[in-house]
């Protein structure tokens, strides 16, 4: 009994590591297909048909037209090689030319187009919180009212609140 | 008729010039000698005249450019280009903006009649609107000037006249494209009239804001009809152009976008203006700034100088709206720098926690995305002439760069509203944002909960705090209210329903803003919905499925029709959801004969969940089976709800204010026998 009781830990360990193996080498795949899957509308989505369109080169619904077929051709065959996105879409811009990216890169003086947006809303936010804080500080404050009555103040706020509509 | 249209033409030119010249030498006569008015006085009524003529000659060019689209003159080389024999007649009416000349015309002849009713209504304010007569009659003579010389609608034919004409766009007959273009530009146009007014007042140091009161009611006009203009084009490129989106960064669609931005912050500032007399030289930079956009725009588009999807719209007429922009510019940077002793503020803003503060904030945001949209649109131009090559300046760009933008605007539209004039106490603070702030805070645990998962990539995490933000501002705009109606629910012991009406009508400006701004959060839900689309392509012959999402379709068929305008392909699909028939969809594919063009015809199930949105994408040559593109976009239409809300927000904004009276007689009708109870009564209860 206890033999047949080894045989049948060994047997159910054998199973549980098949099963892991297996299990893994799903996840593998399916990671792998998954990945593929995004990398293909990552990159089909940062680049442009070049059939004068504009359009995003996943996009792009021209009836019958060659070059976008064409284009996510070279891009599923790029991704069939195992090539890295930088040298995918490097492999692009040398048959395309710049424009086939759908927004600049973030090097040399195309980091300017991203830079730019951002600095200048920075500095107006800046500018303005200054400008605010300069106003308040040449702002005479209005001299405080001498007796307050907390009653005739509640009536006032009321007033205040319902006149307000 | 092309004959009449000419002449028609000419003769608008000359009555605007006339406007003009006698409207300069009226007032600067009336400036320098205010006691010998009885002569310039009589020149500027005669200039206005003139003026409404001018109307009368461009409605007369624009009637004969579409009665020969409709008499199908194809002698007129418009019509030759626009318009054919199988046309059906909506689309022979939509011929009039179809192209560069007849939407010039169209611009020219909306801009009279703006200028006509300014003109009519002079006695608002006679010496003003003399003013912004002459000014809009300067405009008026460059848009007439460019129909006489530039783009002549009624050019005729060299040579043979051909027996049919080349048809319109396909991509350009379609229903919403009879009403889109005339929309876009009674909103681009219409923004010349506060233009005309802001420069006039400073021009004639106009004293106090009554020019603003006298040019609210246009501005808002304006820019309804901008926005509609704006909504209206992006459902067209949902429903026509096929690739399953709605708004595709395009550098006419940011044309658009731009004056909008500017027009929206002119709006909200101008109410410092008017409340507390800030911001006045900003706010004449404002509307300065947003007509010259609505110009930009044009200048960008149709000289060619960046690349479009609208290509239709390139010309050589790029130098004249080069010219204008630089003389309006210079004639508005002069009058400012002359007249800038006028526009000195009243008052400080006194806290950064305020109603001033937001609206400041507000500005600086709105302007802040219309840099972002307007340096993206120029980008390849500085680019190439700096660095030699162009680049593209694409959707990536946008969404990484203007939705942050986009979702700290929703952000700043629920704040403003509840922030007091001249300073918030931090009580009023904590009173007004507990609960929004929970709605916000409770909206985003019950989304993770439910399966959103932020981290997982920037749309989900965009998504996530648009939801929240939308649940935050619309509880803190509901308990605005809410507030204000239960004081006037203890006042006339009416229904909730019946005060917060009661509420809107006694200040409809108010309350409708803050439907607008109700709008605005429906509009942005819309908008995250994009984060989940899913789409699918197979190729689909008889009985093939397809699944996405909760939908099953199953080809039942696919055919052929012809008829006069059109050749057609379509497949028909049935559509199961949870295994029940849904219903029937029929995409489709057409070749127009005359411009011998395919377009698509997108069949779209929208529900407020999820759009189903299918596309015919032509036939496979090897197995010439049909290829079928599914979509599922969520939430789409959530952002047409939301464009009709604003729509509805900006009419209420519109109606003037219940009087004093007028809410005194409501409540007592309401009260009936009992008494009528003093506004401030009840304290301490």
């Amino acid at each position: 009994m206890r033999r047949f009781g080894i045989q049948s830990e060994n047997g159910s360990l054998l199973r549980l590591w098949l099963e892991i193996s297996v299990a893994c080498l799903l996840l593998v795949f399916t990671v792998g297909a998954g990945d593929t899957a995004a990398r293909y509308e990552n990159l089909g989505h940062k680049m442009i048909c070049t059939c004068g369109c504009y359009q995003v080169l996943l996009e792009c619904n021209h009836v019958g037209c060659t070059v976008s077929t064409q284009m996510e051709g070279e891009l599923r065959n790029a991704l069939a090689r195992r090539d890295s996105d930088q040298l995918i879409l490097q492999n692009f811009v040398q048959k395309y030319g710049p424009t086939v990216l759908a927004a600049p890169t973030a090097s040399g003086f195309n980091l300017v187009a991203w830079i730019a947006p951002a600095l200048v809303f920075l500095v107006a936010t800046l500018g303005t919180a200054l400008l605010i804080r300069n106003w308040r500080l040449r702002t005479v404050p209005m001299p405080k009212e001498t007796a307050t009555n907390p009653h005739i103040d509640a009536i006032r706020e009321k007033i205040r609140r319902e006149t307000e509509l | 008729m092309a004959a009449f249209g000419s002449f028609a033409i000419l003769l608008g030119l000359v009555l605007c010039a006339y406007n003009l010249v006698t409207g300069v030498i009226a007032l600067r006569q009336i400036a320098v000698h205010p006691e010998r008015s009885a002569a310039p006085e009589r020149l500027a009524e005669s200039a206005r005249r003139a003026g409404i003529g001018s109307f009368v000659a461009l409605t007369a060019a624009a009637f004969a450019l579409v009665y020969c689209a409709f008499t199908n003159d194809f002698s007129v080389s418009y019509i030759l280009h626009h318009s054919n024999r199988a046309l059906p007649w909506p689309y022979k009416f939509a011929a009039l903006w179809s192209g560069q000349e007849g939407s010039l015309l169209l611009w020219a002849w909306l801009l009279a009649a703006y200028g006509f009713v300014l003109r009519v209504r002079h006695k608002v304010d006679v010496k003003l609107t003399a003013y912004a007569s002459t000014i809009l009659a300067g405009i008026q003579v460059f848009f007439t000037l460019l129909l006489v010389f530039a783009a002549p609608p009624f050019a005729m034919v060299q040579g043979a006249v051909p027996a049919d004409g080349f048809g319109l766009n396909p991509l350009l007959q379609y229903p919403e494209m009879v009403i889109h273009p005339p929309m876009l530009y009674l909103g681009y146009v219409g923004f010349s009239v506060p233009f005309a007014f802001a420069l006039g007042a400073l021009m004639m140091r106009y004293p106090g804001e009554k020019w603003i009161h006298i040019t609210r009611r246009w501005t808002m006009v304006t820019w309804l009809f901008l926005t509609c203009g704006i909504f209206l084009g992006a459902h067209w490129a949902y429903s026509v152009l096929g690739w399953g989106g709605y708004w595709g960064w395009d550098p006419v669609e940011n044309a658009s976008l731009m004056p909008w931005l500017t027009g929206t912050a002119f709006l909200h500032s101008v109410m410092m203006q008017e409340k507390r007399g800030m911001m006045k030289a900003w706010n004449v930079w404002l509307i300065f700034t947003t007509f010259m956009l609505s110009i930009l725009g044009t200048l960008l588009t149709r000289s060619g100088l960046v690349s479009s999807v609208h290509a239709f719209a390139e010309s050589s007429i790029g130098s004249w709206f080069w010219t204008f922009l630089v003389i309006v510019l210079s004639i508005c940077l002069f009058t400012y720098l002359r007249q800038r002793d006028h526009l000195q503020s009243e008052h400080k803003i006194e806290s950064l926690v305020s109603r001033e503060s937001s609206f400041l904030f507000n500005n600086l945001v709105l302007l802040a995305a219309c840099f972002t949209i307007l340096w993206g649109t120029l980008f390849p131009i500085i680019s190439e002439y700096i660095e030699g090559s162009k680049v593209t300046v694409g959707p990536p760009f946008y969404n990484r760069v203007a939705v942050p933008i986009g979702v700290f605007l929703l952000f700043l539209t629920g704040i403003g509203p509840v922030l007091a004039w001249r300073s918030t106490s931090f009580k009023s603070v904590r009173r007004n944002f507990v609960w929004p702030s929970i709605a916000g805070v409770a909206t985003a645990i019950v989304l993770m909960a439910a399966g959103m998962r932020p981290w997982r990539d920037i749309g989900t995490l965009y998504s996530l705090i648009t939801f929240s933000l939308a649940a935050l501002v619309t509880t803190a705009i509901a308990s605005e209210f809410w507030r204000g109606a239960r004081v006037i629910q203890r006042h006339t012991g009416r229904n909730m329903l019946f005060s917060m009406v009661q509420l809107t009508r006694r200040n409809t400006r108010r309350y409708g803003g803050y439907l607008v701004h109700i709008g605005v959060v429906i509009v942005f839900i819309g908008l995250a919905g994009s984060a989940f689309n899913q789409s699918q392509e197979q190729e689909m012959g008889f009985h093939d499925s397809m699944t996405i999402g909760p939908y099953r379709l199953v080809c039942q068929s696919y055919t052929q029709d012809s008829n006069a305008n059109y050749d057609s392909e379509y497949e028909l699909l049935n559509v199961y959801k949870n295994g029940k028939f849904l219903l029937q969809m029929a995409p489709e594919r057409r070749f127009y004969h005359a411009s011998e063009q395919t377009e698509t015809m997108v069949a779209d199930h929208s529900t407020l969940q999820r759009d189903l949105y299918v596309v015919y994408e032509g036939r496979n040559p090897d197995t010439n089976q049909p290829i079928i593109k599914a979509f599922i976009n969520p939430l789409v239409a959530w952002i047409w709800i939301g464009v009709l809300v604003m729509a509805f927000g900006t009419l209420l904004a519109l109606v003037p204010n219940m009087s004093a009276e007028q809410a005194a007689r409501t409540r007592k009708s309401a009260a009936g026998t009992q008494e009528n109870i003093p506004l401030a009564a009840g304290v301490g209860e």
